[in-house]
């Protein structure tokens, strides 16, 4: 590693740090625009002008806002992510269990569908315009082209409702061998393998044809490599970059952007726990929320701009 | 097809009990429903429901699984503080009320013994011996003027502090015996007490995630916004209950995700089954419906002391324009009664039978608003998804009204801040009121000129009158006449359309028996944990 890189590294943990604080602002205004406050949102209809004002007080609701924005960032680091107003758990307790199933499943989720979207992107590039390529092309278009609720209740209806094969729900908590986690994660996990890997798959297709055309290529080629070492030592280090990014910004989607698939299969993950966080005006929580969710796609994205960095001759 | 089962009444249920009780074959009975104008899908639907009732005595054991359908990161076992579905379930499962509502909405003593008062205004509460707490302490009054009292501190938050501001003096006379002084006599106490916010936690009770209370089952489980598990308390203090091992709650917010469980066999039992849902269940075999009326209704809230609510012809007509048995057929899809502008619904025992719906009359309607001089005027209502279908009866509205030139302006709100922004504010907009057990309850809050939740602004001295002597009479014959005429008053002269009681449909597997409707709600007014038993 040189001090280039290096430079060019920090530079991007300090853009994703400001960024990170940014997010956070606008979520907090964001927050602080709607309408109703925790207090009257707990009260729901039985909330009268007094009933309201005991609870604030009793909440310690009554500062102005910006305070207690304010002041959940100095507990942020201290490394204290607060306490939840809707039921006064440490919001740290109330996400841990929530994060490790996300992460579970984003992981497996990942660990399936990368592989499968880079081979199938790969070989598509190589046999560029047979019956196979053209198939791939089609079917990935067609996967992007369904919304993933759909997917998400065929698979229901089929393997749950009238095979009986699976599960409907996916109880996380009553897996108790490899073949129940099986079970459980199998329909989650290929909806959204479905869902991200189209966009991959296009991706990896796209860069690589790309980088086949180029004319170190073709030297490899007059020089005599074989076609298969031509692809993966020749042209596909220079397409990582490209394809880098589109499997970072897949996989973000994996850490918040799953709200469908939870709630078809009822799987208790982040992303539904921020939904009842807006729905409830609990700051911490939300802010709490926001910040995984943004840490995780600033890590992502940063992880595969240094990967694109180092790949890269010419910046390296 | 659906909304044939929803004209089925509890007398059709008796003649077909008498039939099997005779020995009836299946064949003789769907012939009977038959002519009943059932049909055959929804036939064996109620034969499953009426055999229920004649079957053997309950089976003890197995592990039960519902699900509701709403849960957030709010969920909560503390009583004062429940406010969905889900809080009622799990508070039923773990701790006791003193009184409770039976099928019929009679009152029926539970942790209490009995209720005694001379003037309606001094109550004593003597209670059952013999009951403990899941952690071994025995019940006490101090338990019970405890619980009580918590609902009059702020700090706390409960859902029903305005109901519980009556009561102002609690006495733990002795061990078992609590004296309960009102501001006002109230003959309905008992019944209040029956609601869901006044079970009976342990004294000096901070800390309600342990969940310690009375009830038929210990909690071993609970994740807010997920899921809790309760088991079979051991030393319950009714005898032989409950039946079920183990009782797992949890939330499934999509509808056909929920009804799906239902089907694959993850679940036992599905809460609040959309009308869509209800075909497919009936296609299956297995699988049963039961249907709750328990007074949960959408209202038109037409505000009397602004344009246009202020002239009396404008709510007159719309009283008129308001097609009710249209609305129970399309916007609720025949699963609801057709209501008559007053809050009482047909499962309380002060249901005034006598006052009829007021009949569609699109020609009347437009004689009134001529009168009116509004005629052709656009007039703005305010609907959202908040209210329960409110948008479905605001089109049918909006269509009567267009058919004789009064334009209605329907304007969709989102429902997240709708009873903050827009109920009780707007002109002309919809409410949603839950069941409530009395009449006196439903007055007060409703339509009292003091009440908070004055819908249409409506003010009677007479109706106010009324009420306080209602409440404070202890003779039950006398309570009914002034109830059925305080409703006539509100169905004619306040701006509250009421144009059905909607209800509430429960799907479950037929394996599940011990199922009654209860005029508190659905899931057997959210207690059905200690009832229900599997077949084995």
């Amino acid at each position: 590693m040189t001090s280039g890189v290096l430079n060019l590294v920090l530079k991007r943990l300090g853009i994703a740090a400001i960024t990170l604080l940014i997010v956070l602002f606008a979520v907090f205004f964001a927050t602080s625009m709607l309408p109703g406050d925790t207090a009257s949102i707990l009260l729901g209809q039985a909330a009268t002008p007094e009933a309201v004002a005991g609870l604030r007080e009793a909440m310690h609701l009554n500062d102005p806002a910006i305070l207690r924005f304010l002041r959940w960032l100095v507990g942020l680091l201290h490394g204290d992510l607060g306490t939840s107003y809707a039921n006064e758990m440490p919001v740290a307790a109330l996400i841990g269990g929530r994060l490790v199933n996300t992460m579970k499943l984003a992981g497996i989720t990942a660990l399936l569908s990368v592989p499968l979207a880079l081979t199938l992107g790969i070989t598509a590039a190589m046999l560029r315009g047979s019956v196979y390529d053209r198939t791939v092309t089609v079917l990935s278009i067609g996967v992007i082209s369904v919304p993933e609720f759909m997917v998400a209740t065929l698979a229901v209806l089929l393997f749950a409702v009238y095979l009986r094969w699976l599960p409907a729900l996916s109880s996380v908590n009553e897996a108790h061998s490899l073949t129940d986690l099986v079970r459980i994660y199998a329909m989650p996990v290929i909806t959204l393998t479905f869902v991200i890997s189209a966009q991959m798959i296009r991706m990896t297709r796209a860069a690589v044809i790309e980088t086949l055309s180029t004319p170190y290529v073709e030297m490899a080629l007059l020089k005599g490599a074989s076609r298969s070492r031509m692809v993966l030592r020749h042209a596909l280090p220079n397409a990582l970059g490209p394809i880098v990014n589109a499997i970072a910004l897949s996989l973000s989607y994996l850490v918040g952007g799953v709200i469908i698939v939870e709630t078809i299969f009822n799987y208790p993950g982040i992303a539904k726990l921020m939904v009842d966080a807006v729905a409830t005006r609990d700051l911490p929580l939300i802010q709490s929320c926001a910040m995984i969710f943004c840490l995780g796609y600033l890590l992502l994205i940063t992880t595969a701009d240094i990967v694109a960095i180092m790949s890269n001759p010419r910046l390296r | 097809m659906t909304d044939k089962i929803t004209n089925w009444t509890s007398a059709d249920d008796a003649m077909v009990e008498n039939a099997i009780r005779r020995g009836a074959s299946r064949r003789e009975l769907l012939k009977m429903l038959l002519a009943g104008g059932a049909a055959v899908a929804a036939g064996s639907l109620v034969l499953g429901r009426a055999s229920q009732a004649v079957a053997a005595e309950p089976v003890s054991g197995g592990s039960f699984k519902a699900a509701g359908w709403s849960s957030s990161t709010a969920d909560t076992l503390d009583p004062a503080k429940a406010s969905l579905s889900t809080d009622y379930v799990r508070c039923c499962s773990l701790y006791n009320r003193l009184t409770f509502l039976d099928k019929d909405g009679v009152t029926q003593m539970e942790l209490a013994e009995s209720f005694d008062s001379k003037d309606a205004k001094t109550w004593t509460v003597k209670l059952r011996k013999g009951v403990t707490f899941h952690d071994g302490k025995d019940l006490t009054a101090d338990d019970v003027v405890y619980s009580l009292k918590r609902h009059l501190d702020k700090a706390v938050g409960s859902k029903v502090a305005k109901i519980a501001a009556q009561m102002t003096g609690f006495k733990a006379v002795d061990k078992s015996t609590v004296e309960i002084t009102l501001a006002d006599p109230n003959a309905d106490l008992p019944t209040i007490l029956a609601l869901h916010h006044f079970m009976i936690v342990a004294d000096g009770t901070t800390d309600f995630s342990k969940g310690n209370g009375t009830g038929a089952f210990v909690l071993q489980t609970f994740e807010p916004g997920v899921r809790s598990v309760v088991t079979k308390n051991k030393n319950y203090w009714k005898s032989g209950k409950p039946y079920l091992d183990s009782f797992e709650f949890i939330a499934i917010t999509d509808d056909s995700a929920r009804v799906n469980a239902l089907l694959s066999g993850d679940i036992n039992f599905a809460a609040a089954i959309n009308p869509r849902s209800m075909k497919l269940l009936e296609s299956q075999q297995g699988f049963e419906l039961s249907k709750t009326t328990a007074g949960n209704y959408t209202d038109l809230n037409i505000r009397l002391d602004m344009d246009p609510g202020s002239k009396a012809d404008f709510v007159a007509g719309m009283k008129y324009l308001v097609n009710r048995e249209q609305i129970v057929k399309s916007a609720l899809r025949g699963l609801g009664e057709v209501g008559n502008d007053q809050p009482v619904s047909p499962a309380n025992i002060f249901h005034n039978a006598d006052l009829k719906p007021k009949a569609f009359d699109p020609d009347k309607a437009k004689f009134h608003f001529q009168k009116s001089g509004l005629l052709g005027q656009s007039i703005p209502v305010i609907a959202s998804d908040a209210a329960t279908s409110s948008i479905d009866m605001a089109v049918i509205i909006q269509a009567a009204g267009a058919d004789i030139g009064m334009k209605l302006d329907v304007q969709r709100v989102p429902s997240d801040g709708y009873w903050d922004n827009y109920w009780l504010k707007a002109p002309v907009h919809f409410g949603n009121i839950n069941p409530r057990p009395t009449p006196d309850i439903l007055f007060s809050l409703l339509y009292a000129s003091s009440a908070p939740w004055n819908e249409s602004q409506y003010k009677s001295e007479k109706f106010d009158k009324l009420l306080v002597e209602a409440r404070g009479s202890l003779d039950q014959a006398k309570r009914k006449e002034i109830y059925n005429q305080m409703q006539v008053m509100v169905s004619e002269e306040a701006g509250t359309i009421i144009p059905a009681y909607i209800s509430n449909v429960d799907a479950l597997s037929s394996k599940v028996k011990g199922l009654e409707a209860n005029p508190l709600g659905g899931m057997m007014g959210y207690a059905m944990a200690e009832y229900l038993w599997l077949e084995a």
